[in-house]
């Protein structure tokens, strides 16, 4: 019954979602107001449509209602409720919701925060929302329902895939989404901007905010994605080069080069065709990865159902929705003019420079993520593309953005002389090379030019930590530097020193992690010890355990440093009863500057000597890893929540900063004329 | 790393028989901590060919085992890394190589990002020195409606 | 203008080649041995340790290798075409691949066998120099002794009426 309702929620959401997609946009280039105002309600109508779709499904999960397929194939009794929960989201169906609920969110936001807009441009907004969400919704009503039925139900569920019994999954999966799917607001504020041929200052200024929220969540939902990994993969590892990770991290990439060419448009009124697109190819890099994940294209460790009818699917879709866009802007991106010069080193320019290292980056991993099957389609060849390609190339390519972090901030708009910039930085670049110096003669020498890559990331991090600290500095130069005075200064500057300081985090904490990370695998019989990163682990032995819906070999290992007891571990190799699948749980004691990483391996005792294999891993600055996108989130949190943007300010034709410049501009030629 | 550890059987019930199972290697195999580093760095790079998408040193398949244990074998038998990535080559093809070999087909793989990057950079610096150079000018219906928001009279600031 | 329209081509490369990828399979990987020689083996015989199974044996005629073990379901599947096949009198050989003497020999004698010869390869070596993934797995050798056809997982009707039968046709008239 109540999922009854949830189908039927979902088969009125398409009918809403037309009329959302439809009706503003016609009326939106006849002047019909009564049409264009449709699009708010049509909005918040969706939203409670899909809240209800959701919240049935939730409650068939909840209460065990194994006549949904679904349900059937991804829970079970024995289950804990709060997987049963997250099951919701944990397969293909469940998820493809998850997202399309966002989606209503992002959208109901919008009609709720947007009062202040032109009723024709967010009427237009609306409805590509809503162009979208038709999209999403004919994908889960026609290939993918959840709602599907069996009939008699099944006494008993499968299970959900014990990777996933993980509170990992409870909040991952909505953070990314959040993320993904907050792109699309980007992208339609983008589209309607273009469709009205008004691309300014104006536009800028309305779409930063939601991008940098949505930017902000996705980077909470990559970090947290890793931690995830790390956790339950039980390899020590949080970062694969996975397609499914690569799908997340492009979006970041362009999202990340988006906010910075929006804050130049919005500033300067220049760049203008190009921030535009970076709004559409964000977006499309988050449809694109839906595709690669669903469409079964590409070998995953974490493989969705795959079925090509699907893929079909989401091609079209995707075909539709980004080509149209792309077509728009081929249409109207030409015509766009931007004004407003600069200098070849300008803060203009080192923005310009950031966002093509940005693309360029994302590009790389689009090509690397795609070759294998570019290669197959071509030539039949199969080959893989794994770390070792993405790591020495993402280097080569962020190395020289790291660079650019400190300068970016601190050089002028317009232009700056670069000795002076130079001695602004003597500090910075000295401290920085000493670093890279002293590490190549002090550390001791390894294979694989590892030595230079600490060298290299010591120096990075060095460069861009003092280098921030300068720029706080050099804002000082004509002022007092006093509490009152920081304070003055806006909290999106405080995000962005924020965000640029998680960089320098990220680089420290993957430096020194790759080169003190020590891991050892043995073979222990209860009683031993053994000494790995300066700690001691005792081996007490091995016991069973049961859980709510698994066995557990539980072992027990205390660890201390030197006579000081640390703490005492238990990682577990765990067979879950439906789906018999050996899972490992490693046990992991961590803190600000190391972890430790234990995962249990196989009993080896011939003589009943209780012997077992373990690994265990010291993991200096692991959490560092993730600090840094907290710390980027925070960032774009502060950057979001800037008192500027919530002003209700009345429209105004140009920014004034714009229209200071072009009154600069009319001086200067007059003035040539003479 | 996980390569030590064997699989459970996901064998349907009612089914007698079970696969051979040869030893993994194991953590005491190694004649030296330098080799044992070097096998596990070696594993590292090379892709399970039975898996969906994990690395010989990750994976518990049968087939990983096997090749770990034969991988091994050619180190203690003397042979380069070269000759052992070759080996499997020859039997696997080049879907074992996490990093591909810089060939024809992978011409484009290694090369594409830096020429991306250099051809990027060099539009823009083309760009921006022609942005440098060139004033803008604006139209007379630019100057009444900038005029118009600034509230003063576009004669006024001609003069 | 023109410089606008450069997104929408690369992006309809992009979808051509991501429609081609949806009726590829990612999992299928071509082996490096067709064209090459069989790799050189000998394997003690199932039915008779003692006794030898070389590669020497395969030469001089048309044959097909199956590689195959009594714990593998999709076998099961397979065998009772390699039955008729081997009564059509397709001379079959099989690589027992990681399997015991026992239990290969009680699943012959209950399902039969349509084996020529059977090489016990109780720890997976040579089915590794054969580029063994998944069994079943299937090759046609020549009479030269050269790979001239991969058959990952079990052959079907199909399959052996589209691909194998023709090309076993085509190999019987070149000169041994």
């Amino acid at each position: 019954m109540i999922t009854d309702i949830g189908h039927f929620a979902l088969v009125l959401t398409l009918g809403v979602a037309l009329l959302q997609a439809s009706l503003p946009m016609a009326g939106s280039f006849t002047g019909n107001r009564a049409w264009m105002a449709l699009a708010r309600p049509a909005g918040q109508t969706q939203f409670v449509l899909v809240a209800i779709a959701f919240a049935a499904l939730a409650y068939a999960f909840l209460t065990d209602n194994f006549g949904l397929v679904y349900v059937a194939q991804n829970s079970n009794t024995q289950m804990p409720w709060i997987y049963k929960f997250s099951a919701v989201w944990g397969a293909h169906e469940g998820s493809l919701l998850l997202w399309l609920f966002i989606l209503s969110v992002w959208t109901l936001a919008i009609t709720l925060f947007s009062r202040g807009l032109p009723e024709e441009y967010i009427a237009r907004v609306l409805s590509v929302m809503g162009m979208i969400s038709i999209g999403f919704t004919c994908f889960l009503l026609f290939t993918s329902n959840p709602f599907q039925e069996i009939f008699p139900a099944p006494l008993q569920g499968r299970e959900l895939n014990p990777l996933l019994q993980d509170p990992g999954l409870a909040i991952h999966p909505p953070m990314l989404y959040t993320g993904y799917v907050g792109f699309s607001v980007a992208f339609a504020f983008a589209l309607a901007a273009l469709i009205s041929g008004r691309l300014d200052a104006t536009w800028a200024r309305w779409s930063r905010p939601w991008t940098t929220v949505a930017w902000m969540f996705l980077t909470i939902g990559i970090g947290l994605g890793s931690w995830w990994a790390y956790n339950e993969l039980g390899w020590g590892g949080w970062w694969f080069w996975d397609p499914v990770e690569n799908a997340s991290f492009m979006p970041w990439l362009v999202g990340t080069a988006l906010i910075h060419s929006l804050a130049v448009t919005e500033k300067r009124d220049t760049f203008k065709a190009w921030t535009v697109l970076l709004a559409i190819i964000a977006f499309s890099l988050s449809l694109l990865g839906t595709f690669l994940v669903r469409s079964g294209v590409l070998t995953s460790v974490h493989a969705f159902a795959t079925d090509p009818e699907r893929g079909l699917f989401i091609l079209i879709f995707l075909g539709v929705v980004i080509g149209g866009s792309l077509s728009l802007y081929a249409w109207r991106g030409g015509q766009i003019r931007s004004i407003g010069h600069f200098e070849l080193f300008s803060r203009e320019s080192l923005m310009l420079m950031n966002n093509v290292l940005l693309v360029v980056t994302a590009f790389f991993i689009l090509l690397g993520t795609l070759y294998p099957l570019i290669l197959d389609a071509l030539t039949g060849e199969k080959i893989s593309v794994g770390p070792p390609y993405f790591n020495l190339v993402f280097m080569l390519l962020m190395t020289p953005l790291v660079l650019l972090i400190v300068l970016g901030p601190l050089v002028r708009w317009k232009g700056q002389n670069l000795w002076e910039t130079v001695k602004t930085l003597r500090v910075p670049l000295g401290v920085s090379t000493a670093g890279f110096v002293l590490a190549l003669l002090l550390l001791p020498p390894s294979k694989h030019g590892r030595l230079a890559m600490t060298a290299m990331g010591i120096m990075l991090g060095i460069w861009v930590f003092s280098g921030l600290i300068v720029s706080v500095r050099e804002k000082f130069r004509h002022r007092k530097l006093s509490l009152e005075s920081l304070k003055a200064l806006p909290v999106s500057y405080y995000g962005m020193l924020l965000g640029h300081f998680g960089i320098a985090v990220f680089v420290t904490g993957v430096t020194v992690l790759n080169t003190y990370q020590t891991d050892d695998d043995m073979r222990v019989t209860p009683g031993q010890q053994v000494q790995i990163g300066g700690y001691n682990f005792r081996f007490e032995g091995v016991a069973q355990q049961r859980g709510p819906n698994y066995m557990a070999q539980r072992g027990t290992i205390s660890v201390s440093q030197g006579d000081k007891y640390i703490t005492t571990l238990y990682p577990e190799k765990r067979v879950y009863m439906v789906q018999t699948m050996p899972m490992t749980e490693a046990a992991i004691d961590d803190s600000l500057l190391r972890d430790l990483y234990i995962s249990l391996g196989e009993p080896v005792g011939s003589a009943g000597d209780g012997a077992w294999l373990m690994r265990i891993y010291y993991k200096p600055f692991q959490r560092w890893i993730w600090l840094a996108p907290l710390l980027m989130a925070i960032g774009g949190f502060l950057a979001a929540s800037d008192r500027r943007y919530r002003q209700r300010q009345k429209q105004v034709l140009q920014d004034t900063v714009v229209a200071q410049q072009l009154l600069d501009e009319l001086l200067a030629t007059s003035a040539a004329k003479g | 790393m996980r390569y030590l550890w064997p699989v459970l059987l996901l064998l349907p019930l009612g089914l007698a028989h079970a696969i051979v199972e040869v030893q993994d290697v194991q953590p005491d195999e190694f004649s030296s901590p330098e080799q044992k580093l070097h096998f596990r760095a070696l594993i590292q790079d090379l892709r399970c060919t039975v898996c969906q998408n994990q690395n010989l040193a990750d994976s518990h398949a049968s087939l990983a085992r096997d090749l770990r244990r034969q991988i091994l074998e050619l180190m203690q038998q003397g042979k380069s890394d070269e000759q052992i990535i070759q080996h499997l080559v020859n039997r696997y093809g080049e879907f074992v190589l996490y990093k591909p070999r810089f060939e024809p087909a992978t011409y484009v793989l290694w090369v594409a990002p830096f020429v991306a990057l250099i051809a990027a950079l060099s539009g823009l610096i083309v760009l921006i020195r022609r942005r440098a150079k060139v004033t803008a000018t604006f139209s007379d219906a630019e100057k009444q409606a900038l005029a118009k928001e600034l509230n003063t009279p576009a004669s006024s600031s001609t003069k | 203008m023109a410089r606008s329209v450069i997104p929408l081509v690369i992006f309809g490369l992009l979808v051509a080649v991501l429609y081609k990828g949806l009726y590829l399979d990612p999992r299928e990987i071509p082996s490096p041995l067709i064209g090459k020689p069989a790799p050189e083996f000998s394997l003690p015989r199932l039915n008779d340790p003692q006794a030898q199974f070389s590669k020497q044996m395969l030469l001089g005629k048309v044959t097909l290798v199956n590689a195959w073990a009594s714990w593998c379901i999709t076998c099961r599947d397979e065998h009772q075409l390699l039955l008729s096949l081997a009564k059509e009198g397709v001379p079959i050989y099989g690589i027992n691949y990681k399997d015991t003497r026992e239990d290969a020999q009680t699943y012959l004698n209950q399902l039969g066998n349509p084996y020529v010869m059977n090489g016990h390869d109780f720890t997976g070596r040579v089915g590794i120099d054969w580029g063994v993934v998944a069994t079943p797995e299937s090759f046609l050798v020549d009479k030269k002794g050269i790979i001239r056809y991969k058959q990952p997982g079990a052959i079907t009707p199909e399959v052996w009426a589209k691909s194998i039968a023709p090309l076993i046709a085509k190999l019987n008239q070149e000169p041994g």
